[in-house]
């Protein structure tokens, strides 16, 4: 117990006398935000059906595809294929899937707007999300990079090629994810979040490469972030590009459009 | 203490659509505890939620500490406590996480521990919010209201729901808060709630104030109060009128029971006592009927309160 802290009576009527004497204030922005963003990683990592949507079923498909032969990831060893197309993926679960359905029910059950009248700015709320999509991000990746490294993994590139990537296709999904949230019902977006998962995974080259598509879908498909991210990560880290300028652009645009979009349409009740 | 307005409303009208919800509402509230008490569908809470900053007035004014909640919200937030009527709390979360949670986005909270015992929320263990009981999330909410010690607290409808003792706890924990010299407002549609707890009661009704004052001044300015007592059949109603004050009334309603109107105190139950004691009546069954809120509140709109 600090000597900031009030006690007040706990049996009885009457309490200790000035126990609840105003001393209002709000805490330092820096622990407001460091603690809105533990709570929220908290409260992901404690909910079973994002766990299964952002570690188990990307590791899940990077196991099963580099092991069996199923998909023809052309030449070359599957997983060094694979791997970067998972790491898209991770981010669109957690950025876009896992975000939109937590914050759609943080909506319908009051916490935004119990936030809201807190001392915990809006912005301040919106940058400990932001903080506990890419601390949950940082974890994924270090995981499925551990699994793709045990399963003969050998990735090209500079590291730090794949950093812009990954910040730039986060702002993208979240932006959109944000967009569903604010805009539709919780259990829409639980819905359409699942589906457009679902949907991306199979046509935006995670794990089926984009050229076995038809030439007029591939043109399509390959404007979609995930295509952008995974195609990306996979020039990097599996053809050893310096700087891929046009998926940054692609993911960059798809950035802005979505975090503008998100800023004037979410509703917080 | 009761001379700076906490809350001041003026003319304020807000409408959903086409739905007037608030109609013109004008409302003082100063230090201590103040009743917003109405039926359902009164306004009530569409005028609390324009106080903390939710909902931006179509027209007239909103001052909360002397701040306009919607321009000055990011100063007024840190100095305000809220209670909504429902929700509010992470569906994962556990009742002690959520309010030490709440109490770090302050400065000098209360000491959560204690808080917990206080309200009794200590046997939650850990449950997640979406599996406690709704009396037990009704505390946590207002537990969260608290935590933060601020000099303001608004409670929409603090109590609907829960059991008497539960009730009673809630009570309890707003005398202390008036007594620590914390002002409340809460909205209640019990006229007992407001009756108990309110140093101030503004009645509302289709999104107006229709009356405001102390529940005393209230009550004593309705119609008459009613004494009531039975005796033998057929007393001199002529007689025990003479002994009453000019503006009062008496009349037998059936056979052996009577009925006194007027400005019933201490001296009139006097009066009708020792007329008995004259007349060598034992007024079996003497009851004076206080005037209540709730006959306020009927008297006022037409309507029982809790429709």
């Amino acid at each position: 117990m600090t000597t900031t802290t009030g006690t007040p009576g706990d049996t009885g009527t009457s309490g200790t006398a000035g126990a609840y004497a105003p001393r209002p204030g709000a805490a330092p922005l820096g622990r407001m935000i460091t603690a809105q963003a533990l709570l929220e990683t908290k409260m992901l990592l404690r909910n079973g059906e994002q766990l299964l949507l952002t570690v188990i079923i990307p590791t899940l498909l990077l196991v099963l595809f580099s092991s069996v032969d199923i998909v023809d990831t052309g030449s070359g060893e599957a997983v060094d294929f694979l791997a970067p197309g998972i790491l898209a993926l991770a981010v669109m679960s957690t950025a876009f899937t896992g975000q939109a359905i937590a914050t759609g029910f943080e909506r319908r059950y009051g916490v935004l707007k119990r936030l809201a009248a807190s001392p915990l700015p809006r912005w301040a709320l919106m940058t400990a999300k932001t903080a506990s999509v890419l601390v949950t991000e940082v974890l994924q990746v270090v995981l499925l990079t551990a699994i793709a490294f045990a399963l003969g993994w050998s990735p090209q590139g500079n590291p730090a090629a794949v950093l812009p990537l990954l910040v730039l296709g986060t702002a993208a999904f979240s932006g959109l994810g944000l967009l569903m949230a604010g805009t539709l019902k919780a259990e829409a977006t639980l819905a359409a979040a699942n589906l457009v998962f679902l949907l991306l995974l199979v046509g935006g080259g995670v794990i089926v490469p984009l050229d076995k598509f038809p030439d007029a879908a591939q043109d399509v498909l390959g404007l979609l972030p995930i295509s952008a991210l995974s195609d990306g990560l996979r020039d990097v880290l599996q053809h050893g590009a310096s700087m891929p300028w046009g998926d940054l652009g692609i993911l960059a645009a798809w950035a802005v459009v979505g975090l503008a979009a998100a800023g004037k349409f979410f509703r917080w009740e | 203490m009761r001379s700076e307005p906490v809350v001041q409303v003026q003319a304020l009208v807000k409408r959903y659509g086409t739905k007037t919800a608030v109609d013109g509402l004008d409302l003082v509230a100063r230090a201590g505890v103040t009743a917003v008490l109405g039926p359902n569908g009164a306004g009530k809470t569409t005028t609390v939620e324009t106080c903390e900053g939710y909902r931006k007035p179509d027209s007239g004014t909103v001052r909360v500490l002397g701040l306009d909640p919607v321009r000055q919200g990011a100063e007024l937030r840190p100095r305000i406590g809220v209670m909504l009527q429902s929700g509010g709390v992470y569906s994962g979360a556990r009742a002690d996480e959520m309010l030490r949670h709440v109490a770090k986005l302050h400065a000098h909270p209360l000491d959560v521990g204690a808080l917990i015992e206080r309200l009794g929320l200590g046997s939650c263990g850990r449950t997640t919010y979406r599996r406690l009981s709704g009396g037990q999330q009704q505390r946590l909410a207002l537990a969260m209201a608290v935590v933060g010690r601020p000099e303001l607290v608004f409670l929409d409808e603090p109590t609907a729901g829960l059991d008497p003792q539960a009730r009673r706890a809630t009570w309890d924990l707003v005398r202390d808060l008036r007594g620590d010299g914390v002002s409340v407002i809460l909205t209640t549609h019990h006229m007992d709630e407001a009756e108990q707890l309110a140093d101030d009661v503004a009645i509302v009704d289709t999104g107006r104030v229709v009356a405001q004052g102390s529940p005393e001044q209230l009550c004593r300015g309705g119609a008459e109060n009613t004494l009531r007592f039975t005796g033998r059949p057929g007393l001199d109603i002529a007689s025990l009128l003479k002994a009453l004050p000019p503006d009062s009334a008496a009349a037998e309603l059936t056979p052996g029971s009577y009925r006194v109107n007027g400005k019933v105190d201490p001296q009139l139950l006097a009066t009708v006592t020792s007329w008995c004691a004259q007349h060598g009546v034992m007024p079996d069954r003497i009851s004076v009927e206080r005037h209540t809120l709730e006959d306020v509140f009927l008297e006022l709109t037409g309507k029982e309160l809790r429709g």
